[in-house]
Formats: C-alpha cells, sequence, structure tokens
C-alpha cells in the first residue's frame, strides 16, 4: 500500500493526521459552505455588512422568496424532465450498440468504436449550429424534447465505449454456449447478457443523470422560456436578475445542486465505478 | 425469409443492434461536424440566404484581436489546467489511509465534481466578490488593497480557471484513487525491502503502475479546459473588455448572443477549436487504438 499505513507511524504523526483530514476538508470545501451559510442569511444581515459572523436567525424564508417569486420549481420539474428521458434513452440504445460492438467480428467494428469515443470528445460549438438548426427545422426548438433527443444521441457516445468494455469483460463462453444450443442473437441479448448488466446500467445512469442535470451549454442553446428551461439556465437569467442579492442566490444555488448531490451519495459505489472506468487496468 | 434470417442472423444482428443508437449519433454529432465546416465558408445569419464567402471568414479570423485574445487564453487554460493532475495525485496519496471515517472524508472532497459548473461559477464570483468576497477580504487583510479578481482584464482569467480547477482536482482524485487502489502491495513491499521510500518510491514504482489513472486523467483535463464554456458565461460573459474570452465562449457570442447572428463567422471558430482539439483526439485515439490490437 502506498502511502505507508498511517497506523505504522509514530504516534505523534498519526495525530497530526488526524487533525490535518478535517482542517483540509474545511479548507477545500469553504466556498461551498460559504455559499450555504449565505443562503440562511437574512437580507437585513447583508445590509448590515454581516456577509460572514453567525447569521442573525436561520433564514429559510429565502428559500421560500425563490420558490414564490421565481419560476424555480418549474426550473426543477423541467431539469427532471429533461434528465430522466435521456437516462433512459441513451442507455437503451448504448446497451444495443454495445453488445454489437462486444461480441461480434466484423470489419467495421473498430472503426465504429472509435467514432462513438471520438464523438464523445468533440467540443460543443462545432455541433452547435447544426443541431440548433436541425431541431429548429423538426419544430422542436424551446421543448423538452428536442433538447433530451440531442443528448441521447451525444451521450450514446459515451456510454458505447462504457457498454462495450463491460460487455467484453463478460465471460465469452456464455455466449458461446448459447449460440451452440441455438438461441436466437436477440434472446442472447435480452435473456444472457442484459441480466449481467445492471451494475453498468445502474453505473451509467447515475452519471448520466449527473451529466445532463448539471449541462448549461445545451440548455441556452435549444431553450429560451421559462416554461422549458432546466435549472442550469434557470440559475443563469435568475443571476442576471438578482444582482447583488446574494442570499437569493445561493439559496438558488444550493437547490439546483441537491439533486445531484443527493444522487451520489444514494448510488455512491455506482457512481465513482462508472467515473473511474478504465482508470485500472 | 426465415431460412435467410437463419442463414444470416449472425451476420445482421450487429448491425440490427447497432442501427438505432448509430442513427441518433450521425444526425446529431457526426453528420453537424461536417456542416459546420461547410458553414464556416458562408456569410449566414441563421434565417436568411446564406452567401458564399470562400475563406473570407477565416482571413477574418486572421486579423481579429478578439481571436488573438480567446486563443491565448485557451492556451493559458491548457496549461494551467494540467496543474489538476499532480494537484489531484497530491490529495489522493494525502487520503489514501484507512482510517475511521475515511470514506467519508473521500467522498466529500469529491463534492465540487459533482456540482454544475454554473453553481461552481455562482460560489465563486461570491468568493471574489469586492468589498465583502472572502478573497478580496483575505488579500486586503494581507496586503491593505483588496483585488476585484473578475473586474481586473490582467487577473480574470486567471481566477476564472481556479474556479474550474477546483472540480476537476476533484475528479483527477477520484482516478488516482481507484488507481492507487489498485498498485500492487507485493512490489509496493519487495521496493520497500530494497530501501525504497518517499519520492523515489512514488516516481519509480507507484507512478507506472498508476499510467492508466494519469492517461485518463490528462485526457478528462485536456478537454475540460477546452470546453470551458459554463465558467466564463456565468462568471464575466467574456468580459471585463472580451478579456476573459475564449473560443468556446467567443465562438457562441459571434452566432447567438446580441453582438449577432453571424453564423459562417462563428462555425469558422468552432473549426477552429475542433482542429485544436482534434490534436488531442487523435493522440489519445491512437494510444487506444495501440492498446485495444496488441491484445
Amino acid at each position: 500500500m502506498f502511502p505507508r499505513p498511517i497506523q505504522q507511524s509514530s504516534p505523534a504523526v498519526q495525530w497530526l493526521y488526524r487533525l490535518a483530514l478535517p482542517v483540509a476538508l474545511f479548507l477545500w470545501l469553504f466556498p461551498l459552505l460559504g455559499v450555504a451559510v449565505t443562503s440562511v442569511r437574512p437580507a437585513s444581515d447583508l445590509a448590515q455588512g454581516n456577509y460572514f459572523g453567525i447569521p442573525s436567525y436561520l433564514a429559510f424564508e429565502n428559500y421560500a422568496d425563490v420558490f414564490r417569486n421565481t419560476p424555480m420549481a418549474k426550473y426543477i420539474v423541467n431539469s427532471f424532465i429533461v434528465t430522466i428521458p435521456t437516462v433512459i434513452g441513451a442507455v437503451a440504445l448504448s446497451l444495443m450498440t454495445g453488445f454489437a460492438l462486444a461480441v461480434y467480428r466484423f470489419k467495421a467494428n473498430l472503426i465504429l468504436f472509435f467514432l462513438f469515443v471520438a464523438g464523445n470528445f468533440v467540443p460543443f460549438q462545432i455541433l452547435m449550429v447544426p443541431v440548433r438548426d436541425l431541431t429548429l427545422n423538426l419544430g422542436m426548438y424551446n421543448t423538452w424534447y428536442g433538447l433530451a433527443l440531442f443528448h441521447i444521441a451525444f451521450q450514446t457516445g459515451f456510454c458505447t465505449l462504457f457498454m462495450r468494455n463491460f460487455i467484453k469483460a463478460l465471460p465469452f463462453e456464455l455466449i458461446e454456449a448459447a449460440r451452440v444450443e441455438g438461441v436466437a442473437e436477440w434472446r442472447i441479448f435480452w435473456f444472457i447478457v442484459l441480466p449481467l448488466m445492471r451494475p453498468a446500467i445502474a453505473a451509467l445512469s447515475v452519471l448520466i443523470f449527473t451529466f445532463i442535470w448539471n449541462d448549461f451549454f445545451w440548455a441556452t442553446v435549444l431553450t429560451t422560456s421559462p416554461e422549458t428551461q432546466p435549472i442550469t439556465a434557470g440559475l443563469s437569467s435568475l443571476n442576471g436578475q438578482w444582482v447583488a442579492a446574494w442570499h437569493l442566490v445561493s439559496a438558488g444555488s444550493i437547490l439546483a445542486a441537491l439533486p445531484p448531490v443527493a444522487m451520489f451519495f444514494l448510488m455512491q459505489k455506482h457512481f465513482i465505478a462508472g467515473l473511474t472506468l478504465g482508470a485500472v487496468k | 425469409m426465415t431460412s435467410f434470417w437463419k442463414a444470416n442472423q449472425r451476420r445482421l444482428a450487429p448491425w440490427l443492434f447497432l442501427a438505432p443508437g448509430l442513427l441518433m449519433f450521425a444526425v446529431y454529432v457526426i453528420i453537424p461536424i461536417f456542416q459546420s465546416m461547410w458553414i464556416s465558408f458562408y456569410d449566414w445569419d441563421g434565417l436568411g440566404e446564406a452567401k458564399w464567402i470562400g475563406t473570407a471568414n477565416y482571413v477574418e479570423l486572421t486579423t481579429d484581436p478578439n481571436m488573438v485574445t480567446s486563443f491565448k487564453n485557451n492556451i493559458i487554460w491548457l496549461v494551467l489546467y494540467m496543474l489538476a493532475v499532480p494537484a489531484g495525485l497530491f490529495i489522493a496519496i494525502f487520503l489514501n489511509q484507512t482510517v475511521g471515517g475515511i470514506r467519508l472524508y473521500k467522498s466529500l472532497f469529491f463534492f465540487p465534481f459533482v456540482i454544475s459548473q454554473v453553481v461552481v461559477g455562482l460560489i465563486f464570483s461570491w468568493f471574489y466578490a469586492p468589498n465583502f468576497g472572502l478573497f478580496y477580504k483575505v488579500i486586503e487583510f494581507f496586503t491593505g488593497q483588496g483585488v476585484a479578481i473578475l473586474a481586473d482584464p490582467g487577473l480574470v482569467t486567471y481566477g476564472i480557471i481556479a474556479a474550474g480547477l477546483w472540480p476537476q482536482i476533484a475528479y483527477v482524485m477520484i482516478l488516482y484513487l481507484t488507481g492507487l487502489n489498485n498498485v500492487a502491495p507485493d512490489q509496493v513491499e519487495a521496493a520497500r525491502l530494497d530501501g525504497a521510500k518517499g519520492w523515489r518510491m512514488l516516481w519509480y514504482v507507484i507512478l507506472p503502475q498508476l499510467r492508466p489513472a494519469t492517461f485518463i486523467a490528462v485526457v478528462v483535463t485536456v478537454i475540460g479546459a477546452l470546453r470551458s464554456f459554463d465558467l466564463v458565461s456565468i462568471m464575466t460573459n467574456g468580459g471585463p473588455f472580451g478579456s476573459s474570452r475564449v473560443l468556446s465562449y467567443y465562438m457562441y457570442e459571434k452566432a447567438l448572443s446580441e453582438y449577432g447572428y453571424r453564423m459562417g463567422y462563428g462555425a469558422a471558430i468552432a473549426v477552429v477549436l475542433f482542429a485544436i482539439m482534434m490534436i488531442f483526439i487523435s493522440g489519445f485515439i491512437w494510444k487506444m487504438w495501440r492498446d485495444e490490437t496488441e491484445r
């Protein structure tokens, strides 16, 4: 194990390490803590210059204000409406593409695989003008499905990489044996491979949920009004209206951060498994 | 029909499985890349008639002072963003112990990556805010004179990069934590018996085993640096005086924001950004291709 386990050091060093951990964490998360405290600081504190002291009381009314005076609730709902179909769509498509690229040998196999991988890395800007145009022409501009369709297509690149490598690591004998028995290919997919994919599906779902929830660029390019805008775009436009109303900005930020944070804590194991795919051989 | 299917099932099946995903990916990702290249030769406002102007957009780019600023900033982003790799490794080594509650510490250190960049941008805007922002206060305390980072054309890009590094370091950290978990213990013990420790151990024994993690860390950091749109948009809108623009933001500004709907010119900027990205993408793909075919 590297570094040497701290238990083998002198008690003084061990004690120091245990002290350093919370101090380092506090410094690391300091900006976030500051915003969390500001989100429950009454506006009167800010007006009197009490920016860092203890809030004179916990002003949960800031959150109530945000919900009452802005379309925040609608933004949150919109985010879910875009995110959930995207997760389902991208996972479903990539299960099939990943299966095809992992199980069959054919000439274009590697080329197609690397097409998905490379496409996943391109800058969004090179897609922006044509995708916006296509969405306009299909009459899907400023709708949740226009945004979700693009996300599904784009995320299929990353998901295919993930699924293909996962299926490749499964014991191939299972598939061979089924073929000898004369099982149809789609039944192999459905009854043999799919049940083994549960951990991969879970890992990808949490990752894609977070990616799409946090997307800002496409939300600004493909949606324009509070009826369809997800929370990232909504928060950005509210930030323009709330000049220096930091207690409201902070409350809005915390609200936008909550769902992916909750997702991360509930599904931590899967989340990290998905993110670190390929980090070990 | 059924006999044909029976005979050719194994040959047709992969294409049927691929069809929906490949179709979507082609329509929304592959084809638009070429369409953008095509549009970059036109003068087009996105609504009216597009006019072919040859390479005029690219010629204009070479003398556009905003382009120079954006390009320069992109390079600063790329170079400084790389700090995330050693910094993430450092934190991973710091946290790679087995003491009570360490799991919770690891997840909390990872926290910034889970949060949207929009929120990260707002958090750091608050942190930097002139007169009451904490960063401003600290500088004021030490030097007697606060600095409004986001209003200073010379410092603004560094301020935004610092905000971007926060989640990026968290990401790299988690990659290295996973890598450290899989370092072969017998090799570490053997090296220890040979008297290796500290830096030499890290350099000659640990880092070579972390190579897959380092590769992914570099890939995601390069991509992250070149995709730096969200933070610039939230924190400064490219300002003050356009000094924090990067290519990804400048492209958006030209094509879609109040600076006018110059789709062709925007597409030309995007093509330049794409070309830069392609240098890195081909490198990554080449390495992955080698690993894949060697297996």
